[in-house]
């Protein structure tokens, strides 16, 4: 090329053109050399009497410092300041992932061994020892999150439809003010106001799987007001000019237009808001406590739930400790896998029911 | 039925901002009125108030007189949903319900009113209006399709159809080009063009070679300033505007000396 004629020697060793190109390093270098620091961190730490914990530690220093210092002597301080701070959030990512794993690599290995067909179809009716199950409590569960459920969704989602589409100055921030309050309420509050409200209705002896809904409900309203003001939010506003503009009424436009827009929005919000609340204990334990046997009317008596169930295994283990522990692990996995159901229920809701581009 | 607009002595506020002040103005039958001016100085807001979108904002308030045949629009015993369906509107960025076929998008305003139709009325009107909106060959062999999946072009026309599919009397068009490429752009001027054998048409335009090729009357917005109300500068026929107009502002505006 003519314009290469008066070219630089120094300019001629990088022939590619007018970017200048540095030396890289070869691909997994990075790796490897995060490795070695992690090996020395290992050897280092059997100098002092080996220990997992000092070993991570170590290692993770020595493999940030190797491989920040040798691509800064390589590669320029440019690309090495990038291959630290690459360093720093894998690291980070590495231990908020360390919980996770443990605890579902110890739920998995301690529920397991009780999750059969027993676990689902007995109840803990006249079991003191082995065997028994927690048919009783998952239908308990989904029984007194259903009637939660019924309670909150409309209450939240219609709240959400005033805050968004018909609130205005006062009213409107003093609602949004103590829906985040609410949302910060501890379960455990919300479990006696439930009981004090029941009480006040119905006597000190009063239980039924409705207290717990109602304790639940107080947690899950919050949770799906605020998801739903978010999705509603969401939809622009020029198709509800465009409804108007139809000469389409207000309550019309939020009803055909609005909502089925935020549909899929809504529906993931209101699946993780349940997930929310499934596992919740405390209100469950003051409120509608325990039994052994299968209750399935939410109106009247205690009802056994998963979280209690577990917390009472737990707690109180009969004659056969082991048992009792098994089951504990199994209803704390029987639940984690509802939770997961959840989610994955929402984003299915979410993929399905999204407006369809057509492209 | 196409409808003459009289408006007197219209001020326009959005809360105590006052953004558009006395208009007097009549708007003919079966012609295109285009309104231009520069950004900002109310040709939206006006258009807007004519069908009392105006006050779907927080705050928004109208002042004066918009009178079609007779009846004052902001009388009190006139409800702005009705006034609405018999003045319709395309907005500036062609705005198709997401959730709808393009058979339904066109008989939105129908199917949302919860107007009982036979499926051979509607078949019909959904046909009409689409060769209204010149988009039937086009879009006739997938009716079912999601309306977002047409071009801009096709979208805004898609609008245009599901408006005149209540068979309004006025047509108000917020600058229904400004997010299209020259072709479509003719495909809508051309539509207007045959729209105005049937409708009242109000157009507001950043492009004065459109509102000089396409509009009968022209009136010209402009502001003396920031935080200025906007005004009705000059209202003549198009002609007159584009060759002799009566201001000083009109003609350094259309010369391209503004300000």
């Amino acid at each position: 090329m003519s314009t290469d004629t008066r070219s630089e020697p120094r300019l001629a060793a990088s022939p590619e053109g007018p970017v200048r190109s540095h030396r890289r390093l070869p691909r997994f270098a990075p790796l490897g050399l995060y490795l070695a620091g992690i090996a020395l961190g290992a050897g280092l730490s059997a100098l002092t009497g080996f220990s997992v914990t000092s070993t991570v530690v170590y290692g993770v220093i020595l493999g940030t410092a190797a491989v920040y210092l040798t691509s800064r002597t390589v590669e320029g301080s440019r690309k090495g300041t990038d291959r630290l701070v690459t360093c720093l959030v894998t690291t980070a990512f590495g231990i908020a992932m360390i919980p996770l794993v443990s605890l579902v690599y110890t739920v998995l290995d301690k529920g397991l061994a009780r999750l059969d067909g027993d676990f689902f179809s007995n109840s803990m009716y006249r079991v003191v020892g082995e065997g028994g199950g927690a048919y009783h409590a998952i239908l308990g569960t989904l029984i007194i999150t259903l009637v939660a459920t019924v309670i909150s969704v409309p209450i939240g989602l219609f709240t959400a439809i005033y805050l968004v589409e018909y609130g205005t100055g006062r009213l409107k921030r003093a609602i949004t003010f103590f829906v985040d309050v609410m949302t910060g309420i501890p379960s455990i509050v919300a479990g006696l106001f439930a009981f004090a409200l029941f009480t006040l209705l119905f006597g000190n002896d009063f239980r039924a799987g409705i207290m717990g809904a109602v304790a639940l409900s107080v947690l899950m309203i919050p949770v799906v007001v605020r998801s739903s003001e978010e999705v509603l939010k969401l939809v622009p506003n020029e198709l509800r000019e465009a409804s108007y503009a139809l000469g389409v009424p207000k309550w019309r436009t939020v009803v055909k237009v609005v909502l089925p827009t935020a549909i899929a929005g809504l529906g993931t919000g209101v699946t993780l808001s349940v997930a929310r609340v499934v596992g919740e204990t405390a209100p469950l334990l003051i409120t509608v406590g325990l039994i052994t046997g299968t209750n399935l009317n939410p109106f009247d008596g205690r009802m056994a739930t998963l979280p209690v169930f577990a917390f009472y295994q737990l707690t109180q283990p009969g004659t056969a400790t082991q048992a009792f522990l098994d089951r504990a692990w199994t209803a704390a996995l029987v639940l984690i896998i509802f939770v997961m159901a959840l989610n994955i229920l929402a984003r299915l809701i979410s993929r399905f029911f999204a407006p369809k581009t057509g492209r | 039925m196409a409808k003459r607009i009289e408006v007197s002595d219209l001020n326009i506020y959005y809360g105590n901002f006052l953004a558009v002040e006395g208009v007097n103005v009549s708007i003919e039958p079966r012609s295109i009125t285009a309104l231009i001016g520069p950004s900002g100085c109310g040709k939206s807001t006006f258009l807007r108030s004519l069908n009392r979108m105006h006050e779907v904002l927080p705050g928004a308030r109208v002042e004066g007189k918009v009178v079609m045949d007779g009846q004052d629009l902001y009388g009190g015993d006139v409800d702005p949903v009705d006034v609405r369906r018999q003045i319709g509107m395309v907005f500036q960025r062609p705005n198709p319900f997401p959730t709808m076929s393009i058979y339904d998008n066109v008989i939105a305003g129908n199917r949302l009113n919860n107007k009982r139709m036979r499926k051979s009325e509607t078949d019909e009107l959904v046909e009409k209006s689409l060769r209204g909106a010149n988009l039937w060959n086009e879009v006739k062999d997938r009716l079912d399709r999601p309306g977002s999946g047409l071009s801009g072009g096709q979208q805004q026309r898609l609008c245009i159809a599901r408006a005149i599919a209540v068979e309004p009397d006025v047509l108000l068009m917020d600058e229904p080009c400004s997010a299209l490429d020259p072709i479509s752009t003719l495909a809508i001027e051309d539509l207007m063009g045959e729209l105005k054998e049937r409708f009242t048409i109000v157009i507001v335009t950043h492009n004065m070679q459109q509102a000089a090729r396409v509009s009968e009357q022209t009136g010209f917005f402009n502001l003396n300033g920031v935080g200025q109300p906007g005004r009705l500068i000059e209202f003549n026929p198009t002609e007159k505007i584009f060759s002799n107009p009566d201001q000083k502002a009109t003609e350094d505006y259309i010369s391209g000396r503004f300000g």
